[in-house]
């Protein structure tokens, strides 16, 4: 407690980035060391056995998709049930609509949600508390009675069924985490060099800009993929707002989660890759958040 | 095995089935003042061009949707948008949607006959009067035709596809069947010690229902069970009669899988060998078939003490007021009748056709092992068909979730089926007072809402 | 990250007098920035949430009544779904911290490789309720790859039924790993900025004392993590009432959670208003929760107030 009394203001950015190098090195730092990395590998294997079996499942030929005991070594791979379902008509087509529902949804809420973030981390005002309350309420009621009404809406005005109409209702999903995230952002980057900035003529917009915005943007990025999940993952929503075209998880709920169980296998799989991908660019980006600790 | 006289068969018998239900719509048909205001509208004039987007409660399964697309609908002469959900609520909260806004996608609507109803009711309907008498060289079942109306003047959907529910066994399981008990002719009992005998033998429970979140185990009680031990269904909902089968499931449930409370389809436990011996409806069970013909028997569904009683599936075509190309979906409405596009639905997707003529013979072993099992089932001596719910609208989730609770009660948690029973049957009248339905058969016809106390 | 806790009163960030002179120049600002979230959140959020409420406070036939909630209370699996998905977050929560804060210390202990740790810890964020429900069926169903994987190693003879309704306990317990697997990467990101932004000086100084591992975590990191602890749990627990997809895949009719049941009035038996009543408690369970956590890890503000 003392040590936190001591201190009244965020560590800075730059300082993170200096790597510990003073540690004694002894028995017990070695013994340290390799009980880290042991409990790094048991939770590497937790998350990563799940998408190997998963994997195993979907490459799995039909005719032996329902053998037991399976074979965590698959003697016969077979690629039909990953195919078939990606030839499925217009499972193409809701991946791609999925990606633009993701990236609209992305810069809205970040559009939106940023400016109310930085008010947050950086003025006193009347009514932030109800702000903030109200902006996570929000986030707590459930999502599909939300999505009822609002489809009705919707097909009055003219926006079922659209890419714009499933970007819209997730900005609104995405909207309260893009402003807690981002105000915590904000919090983080050092406020003296912006009021530096403002007492060296610059005006508060110039001055965000020049010397919060950059200092921020690793953040952005993170709090931006952040909301793209979110956006990646709503299977609920979308599928209430769409018919014809539908996203890949509302298509994929629609189609499949009556098919026989090598076809969901499949699609689970499917589902999976993106993340894999997009976790993997993104994870220097992630780790710029964090002061490149790496190297 | 003449098969082309067997599909006419089938046919015949099931469009009998449906009569009893046909009477009482003519009777309701007196009460009811001719067209209920569903006017034939063109909606916002697109013309005949432009894609015809057909949403289907059936086929939702993405293998299902492909073979709709691949082998029914591809020689049509147009651009059709087949949209078809995994989930009824799904399809449910489309439909409604557009039909609350007056607008929408759909041209062309593919679903149960007590899914339309409602629709009809409320006049969302076209008047499709036309279409059938297009059609009327085909021999479409004039039964069927007639429940098309759903009770009133005007024909508010084309009768399209039929199905039902039968049993299926792994062959394994045969050897453990009752002394003397013929698979063509079980009764309810004979299925527990079936089941009895295979937990002896194997020390594992290999029944199956499929009672998880995307099974029909409603339709066990609705369309099997209820009429099998009471004759009857909602008028004998609390009956010493329905007492009794409770009793009998609660004690037969001892031999089936725990797990089956998460089966949707019992295709795949069947094919997994999870269990040996499951009911399902036709369309759920046909993978099994289809992948190992030799591995698998179907077989009609058992007795009970009031006959052999099973449930008949009829789903129908019809054109929203609001479609936005009410004529591009006529067309796609003849062309689906055609028996070209019937033998095709039968032999890729496994819902019979519903036409009475003479149809092309050479079945896959799958489907002809599950026709046969429904011939059988329907030629039986004491068969007796119970309808899907009618009439009931909205109330639909409602009546189906108060079979669900009472399984959930009884046979799941373990309570005492007649206290159960009791405040379940409140509910069920709630249901029928508040959606004003009569009762339909084996129920005898009442006027005005049914009255589940008898 | 340091100081922002959620729903402080005074609220000022770290140092309050240096906000202050901005608030007094510019009034204004912050309600313009804020304004258009205000707006979106107003057309999306709360006009449906106000349909749902009135809904809720409504019978079948359009009139005011609790009639709703009544019927709701009186449901007969509303007991379950209540203690189901209390049960649910209570077990999720202390689990996906522990595993989090393991996997941010692990992170921060910055091993070799780091960066291909911090990928494999944070691959689930990408990874929907809808295909976790698909990738744990697969484990769990009877002749899926747990029942595999434990006969090929004999610690069982027959294939144990984990899905079963007559074990609801077993259910539970599978929806709670599946959770932990999928939505702990969240908290896991929070935690480790959490982590980073605590000073050198304080771990090194803890050293000099001669503080152990543990101590370091109890007296230095736990203590200083307090706000992000603060935000991820917040948003977990939100979310964890909000858990269906995995409860569905997992156990079918057999368990049944609150946003369940609140699907199934709306979907299944086609009546919005129970829906709302249910999704109307989901959301007070949440705020309460919420409120908990306030007041169960209050920032430094809060602390002195």
């Amino acid at each position: 407690m003392t040590a936190e009394a001591t201190t009244t203001r965020p560590a800075r950015p730059e300082r993170q980035a200096i790597p510990m190098r003073r540690r004694p090195r002894g028995r017990e730092w070695l013994l340290g060391r390799a009980l880290t990395y042991a409990a790094a590998v048991l939770l590497a294997l937790f998350i990563l056995l799940p998408i190997y079996l998963i994997f195993i499942s979907a490459i799995t030929p039909r005719e032996h998709a329902f053998t037991y005991p399976r074979s965590l070594l698959p003697a016969e791979v077979s690629l039909n049930s990953i195919t078939f379902f990606l030839n499925a008509s217009g499972v193409l087509d809701s991946f791609w609509r999925s990606v633009q529902v993701a990236f609209i949804t992305l810069v809205l809420a970040l559009l939106i949600g940023a400016p109310a973030g930085y008010a947050l981390a950086r003025y006193v005002f009347r009514g932030r508390n109800t702000y903030r309350l109200m902006v996570l309420s929000t986030r707590a009621f459930p999502i599909v009675i939300l999505a009822i009404p609002l489809a009705v809406t919707y097909l009055r005005i003219g926006l079922d069924d659209t890419v714009l109409g499933v970007a819209l209702m997730h900005t609104a999903l995405a909207l309260p985490f893009a402003v807690l995230i981002t105000s915590s952002i904000f919090v983080s980057v050092p406020r003296e060099r912006e009021e530096a900035a403002q007492t060296l003529g610059c005006n508060p917009l110039q001055a965000f800009i020049r010397v919060s915005l950059p200092l921020a943007l690793p953040g952005l990025a993170a709090a931006a993929i952040f909301t793209w999940v979110i956006s990646w993952n709503d299977v609920f929503a979308a599928t209430i707002l769409t018919l014809r075209n539908p996203t890949l998880p509302a298509k994929i709920l629609t189609a499949l989660t009556q098919s026989p169980i090598y076809y969901q296998f499949a699609a689970g799989f499917v589902m999976l890759v993106p993340s894999l991908v997009v976790i993997f660019f993104i994870r220097r980006y992630l780790l710029g958040l964090w002061g490149r600790v790496v190297k | 095995m003449a098969r082309p006289a067997m599909i006419h068969r089938f046919a015949a018998l099931f469009a009998a089935a449906a009569l009893g239900l046909a009477a009482c719509d003519g009777a309701q048909q007196t009460t009811g003042p001719g067209p209920t205001g569903g006017q034939p509208t063109t909606g916002p004039t697109e013309g005949a061009g432009g894609p015809i987007t057909f949403l289907s409660s059936q086929f939702g399964p993405v293998e299902e949707q492909e073979k709709v697309r691949n082998d029914v609908l591809a020689n049509f002469d147009g651009e059709v948008e087949f949209v078809a959900f995994a989930e009824s609520a799904q399809f449910q909260d489309r439909l409604q949607a557009e039909a609350q806004a007056g607008s929408g996608d759909i041209s062309v609507l593919g679903a149960l006959h007590g899914d339309l109803d409602p629709l009809a009711a409320d006049g969302l309907l076209s008047d499709l009067s036309d279409v059938a008498s297009d059609l009327s060289g085909l021999g479409i079942s004039d039964e069927y035709l007639e429940l098309g109306k759903l009770g009133t003047g005007q024909q508010q959907y084309i009768p399209w596809i039929q199905a039902t529910y039968i049993m299926v066994a792994r062959n394994e399981a045969l050897e453990y069947l009752p002394d003397g008990a013929d698979i063509n002719d079980l009764t309810w009992d004979q299925l527990t010690e079936w089941g009895a005998n295979i937990t002896t033998a194997t020390g594992e429970r290999k029944l199956g229902f499929p009672a998880g979140e995307d099974g029909l185990l409603h339709r066990l009680f609705q369309g099997h069970l209820y009429p099998a031990y009471t004759g009857l269904v909602n008028t004998a909902f609390a009956s010493a009669d329905a007492v009794t089968m409770w009793t009998w499931l609660k004690n037969t449930w001892q031999y089936v899988n725990p797990q089956s409370t998460t089966y949707g389809f019992m295709q795949e436990p069947l094919q997994s060998g999870e269990v040996w011996v499951a009911w399902d409806h036709v369309a759920r069970l046909i993978n099994a078939l289809e992948a190992d013909p030799e591995g698998f028997t179907a077989f009609p569904v058992p007795e009970g003490p009031r006959g052999r009683a099973f449930m008949p599936v009829l789903a129908g075509l019809s054109i929203p007021t609001w479609a936005p190309n009410p004529d591009g979906g006529k067309d796609l409405i003849r062309f689906l009748l055609q028996p070209e596009q019937q033998v095709a639905t039968l032999r890729s997707l496994a819902f019979f056709p519903v036409l009475t003529g003479e149809l092309p013979g050479d079945l896959p072993p799958g489907v002809r092992a599950e026709q046969e099992a429904v011939a059988a089932q329907l030629g039986s001596d004491n068969a007796l068909p119970a309808l899907l719910p009618v009439g009931l609208g909205d109330q639909n989730g409602a009546y189906n979730q108060v079979f669900k609770d009472a399984f959930q009660q009884i046979v799941i948690e373990g309570q005492d089926p007649a206290a159960a029973l009791a405040p379940l049957e409140t509910q069920l009248q709630e249901v029928f007072d508040t959606s004003g339905a009569p009762c339909w058969a084996p129920d005898p016809v009442s006027d005005g809402a049914c009255q589940v106390g008898g | 990250m340091t100081g922002e806790g959620l729903g402080r009163d005074t609220a000022p960030s770290p140092p309050a007098e240096a906000a202050r002179p901005v608030a007094r120049r510019l009034g204004w600002a912050p309600y313009a920035l804020l304004l258009p979230s205000l707006v979106f959140l107003v057309l999306f959020f709360a006009t449906p949430m106000f349909q749902a409420f009135v809904l809720g406070l409504q019978d079948r036939g359009g009139s005011w009544s609790l009639d709703s909630i009544q019927r709701m209370l009186a449901d007969s699996k509303f007991r379950s779904a209540v203690t189901t998905t209390l049960a649910i977050v209570v077990l999720v929560l202390p689990i996906q911290f522990f595993l989090a804060m393991s996997m941010a210390l692990v992170i921060n202990a910055k091993l070799k490789g780091q960066s291909l740790w911090l990928y494999v810890f944070a691959l689930p964020l990408g990874i929907s309720e809808l295909a976790a429900g698909i990738v744990w069926v697969s484990i769990f169903t009877q002749s899926g790859w747990l029942n595999t994987i434990l006969q090929g190693l004999g610690i069982i003879d027959r294939q144990i039924i984990w899905q079963s309704a007559e074990t609801p306990w077993l259910i539970i317990l599978t929806v709670v790993i599946a959770e932990s697997w999928r939505a702990t990467s969240i908290i896991m990101i929070i935690l480790v900025a959490g982590l980073q932004s605590i000073p050198h000086e304080y771990l090194e100084a803890a050293e000099v004392y001669g503080a152990t591992t543990w101590q370091k975590v109890r007296r230095v990191i736990l203590p200083m993590l307090r706000p992000s602890l603060q935000v991820a749990m917040i948003l977990r627990v939100i979310l964890a009432f909000q858990v269906f997809a995995t409860v569905i895949a997992l156990g079918g009719t057999g368990v049944t959670v609150l946003s369940a049941e609140a699907v199934r009035w709306a979907n299944d038996i086609d009546n919005d208003h129970v829906a709302a009543a249910y999704a109307g408690l989901i959301l007070m369970l949440s705020i309460m929760a919420t409120a908990l956590f306030l007041w169960l890890l209050p920032t430094r503000e809060e602390q002195y107030a």
